[in-house]
């Protein structure tokens, strides 16, 4: 049997993975900066401080699953507190990837991108805060849910357009084939958190309808 | 014999725990709130706990079934009954049970020719409309205020989910708790006074007697009843008729206890006369067709589109059908228990109009002259007597006449009332002005309560008039368990 203090401990759990999102969104971005300012020791440990966020998220997160199961807490919402964990665990997931891939494939960015590539970088981990907030409002039943989302909505769309410019400019340069995919692949990496963001809001929009009683 | 006629008790038992549950939990085992093992787990040893603690405060009156005069007789209409019950359970339609009761009673009825009493089926047919009525109504105001306050109060899905199975379980609990009180009088209730069992003690941690061992019986009946078959008409309640949300199952159940408590509480009506506030009026109630209500009324709060009308018109053609089956099989297999098992399923009751009669229907007001020629003739049954008199008397003297007329020999023997002195229901000055009439023989009941009254004032009834109610109905419980006890066989 549930006990009030376990649900109370899930409850805390479930904020602590989305506080964990959030702070993962905001190492990126530093992970980021420092990675195109060229200060290697700074990137490295961004680098290492989202590996840990991401590994504890995904214990909180498998955790928090069996809980929803085994006690069959929220019938009725469980299926969409599952996904949404799912796809938020999908979003810091990515932004290890990519800045594991920084890490790995060391893609040379000619600096006067690196500004761009910084505002594509802020719109991307905006809109992810702007999801966490909207999943904390799904949870605590506020009526702030619709903003957050609209704000996903308007980072989403300004990424989507940063980063259609930025991938322009690049295939405008005077590069190499590969080195031009090269940089175009990694602006599509930054630009694909923003939509792994929107994904979790749309799903967030249609969960919060069928929360009504 | 007592135990061939005992199983027909549990059998009503069984098929009451089958249907009846899904107004205690069916809300929350259809929205998956409650697991169904939970739910039947609580329901089981609330509907006990509520049959051997609550239900010994009614052994005093024998429920519905007290009506029939015979062992034999008892055992058909229960089986009768429990029959109708269980064919409605299997074809997942919550029904009342007390309904099939009254129904097969008056079969019973029909088939001896006793007078229905047309108040209880005007009150069954008016609980079909008025009770969901009102039951949806509420529903209808709980759910716009639980609204209005979630959108306020700022609660963690996760603390409303743990708040919202508590209320569903302690709800479930007291529902069960008077399931178990309210109906054991009619599974177990016309047993009570040939029970066999001596007194048991329990661990030394207690100790049943025979008519508390009697309704744990029931209360199990009821809970293997609820274990084996109830799940179905559960989720016809709770998911079938309209795919109920966890809060608004709450809201369902909460609704249906305030229509049980507010209209059908005799206790409240009590309350507030006696402090000078209007009462409610008091309308028949029965917690299915408040369950069913409930679910209507948030499903018309939702639109009224994603009803199912083809689940609904067969739950409301279960309701009319379940009395009028009961009723045709009890009085078929009252045929059958007769005069093919060569049982006897009714003591004749016979009416006589002597001089007694005719003087106390002169006492009262009452226009005597039709009975010329019929004084003291004897008639075999209340059909008979109402026949030879109808045509000769009003309405209102013939309603009386029939009261005054039925006779019952009665014998006061204290040793048959002694254990009640224990047992406080009797006051000590009633219990006084019973032991001043030792050894004196009746005729008519009506003779012993005027030789009580006028030994004490306690025994006098009061006007009619609503504070006066409860007193009244009291009063009138005694006298019958008085003129049951003392009934000369």
């Amino acid at each position: 049997m549930l006990t009030f203090g376990r649900a109370r401990a899930l409850e805390v759990q479930i904020d602590q993975f989305l506080d964990l999102i959030g702070k993962g969104a905001m190492v990126f971005k530093e992970g980021c900066r420092a990675y195109l300012s060229g200060d290697r020791e700074e990137f490295e440990r961004h680098l290492a401080a989202i590996c840990d966020l991401e590994g504890r998220a995904d214990i909180i997160r498998k955790d928090s699953e069996k809980i929803l199961y085994r006690y069959s807490l929220i019938p009725e919402s469980r299926g969409d507190v599952l996904g949404l964990l799912e796809n938020l665990d999908n979003v810091i997931d990515s932004c290890k990837h990519t800045l594991n891939q920084f890490n790995v494939q060391k893609p040379n960015f000619p600096e006067e991108f690196n500004e761009g590539i910084l505002e594509l970088t802020n719109q991307s981990v905006e809109s992810i805060i702007s999801v966490v907030g909207a999943s904390r409002g799904f949870f605590e039943n506020t009526r702030s849910i619709q903003d957050h989302i609209n704000k996903v909505d308007f980072h989403e769309n300004e990424a989507d357009h940063l980063s259609l410019k930025l991938q322009g400019r690049v295939f405008e340069m005077d590069l190499r084939l590969s080195h031009k995919m090269h940089l175009s692949f990694f602006i599509q990496r930054v630009e694909r958190l923003s939509d792994l963001a929107e994904i979790v809001a749309e799903r967030l929009a249609i969960a919060s309808i069928k929360r009504t009683i | 014999m007592f135990f061939v006629f005992l199983l027909s008790g549990l059998f009503l038992g069984w098929s009451l725990g089958a249907n009846d549950a899904a107004n205690v939990y069916g809300t929350a085992v259809g929205t998956r709130m409650i697991k169904f093992r939970t739910a039947a787990i609580a329901c089981s040893v609330f509907v006990l706990i509520g049959a051997v603690v609550g239900g010994a405060g009614a052994s005093h009156t024998l429920g519905k079934l007290g009506a029939v005069n015979a062992l034999a007789g008892s055992f058909t209409v229960a089986l009768a009954a429990g029959l109708t019950v269980t064919w409605m359970t299997q074809l997942k339609l919550p029904v009342s049970t007390s309904q099939a009761i009254v129904g097969a009673i008056i079969g019973w009825n029909l088939f001896t020719g006793s007078l229905t009493n047309y108040n209880s089926l005007s009150k069954i047919v008016s609980s079909w409309i008025l009770c969901p009525l009102l039951s949806a109504g509420f529903a209808m105001i709980l759910l716009k205020l639980t609204e209005a306050t979630l959108s306020r109060v700022r609660l963690h899905i996760l603390a409303l989910d743990y708040l919202t199975r508590m209320g569903l379980f302690i709800v479930g609990a007291f529902a069960s708790y008077s399931l178990g009180a309210n109906n054991i009088a009619n599974v177990m209730g016309v047993f009570v006074p040939s029970v066999p069992f001596g007194d048991l003690d329990v661990f030394g941690l207690f100790t049943l007697n025979g008519a508390q061992q009697l309704f744990a019986l029931g209360g199990l009946a009821i809970g293997v009843g609820v274990f084996t078959f109830s799940k179905k008409v559960m989720l016809t309640v709770g998911n079938d008729l309209f795919k109920l949300s966890p809060i608004a199952a709450l809201i369902v159940v909460l609704a249906q206890a305030i229509v049980l408590f507010l209209f059908s509480s005799e206790q409240l009506e009590n309350l507030l006369v006696r402090h000078g506030l209007p009462s409610i009026p008091l309308v028949p109630v029965s917690s299915s067709q408040a369950v069913i209500g409930a679910v209507i009324g948030i499903g018309l709060m939702k639109g009224g589109r994603n009803i199912r009308f083809s689940v609904l018109g067969r739950i409301s053609s279960g309701w009319i059908s379940t009395p009028l089956i009961s009723g045709v099989v009890s009085f078929v297999l009252l045929f059958i228990v007769q005069n093919v098992f060569s049982q006897r399923v009714y003591q004749p009751i016979r009416y006589r109009a002597d001089n007694a009669v005719i003087g106390k229907l002169k006492a009262e007001g009452l226009p005597i002259e039709g009975f010329d020629g019929l004084v003291n003739q004897t008639h075999e049954s209340a059909a008979a007597f109402q026949e030879a008199l109808r045509p000769k008397l009003d309405a209102v003297t013939l309603e009386r006449a029939l009261q005054l007329s039925r006779l019952r020999p009665l014998k006061v023997d204290l040793n048959k009332v002694e254990d009640q002195r224990d047992l406080h229901w009797l006051s000590e000055a009633r219990f006084k002005a019973i032991e001043g009439l030792a050894g004196r023989d009746f005729e008519y009941t009506w003779q012993m309560a005027d030789a009580l009254s006028q030994r004490t004032e306690e025994w006098k009834k009061k006007p009619i008039a609503k504070e006066n109610k409860l007193y009244n109905k009291k009063l009138r419980a005694q006298l019958d368990y008085l003129a049951r006890t003392f009934e000369r066989r």
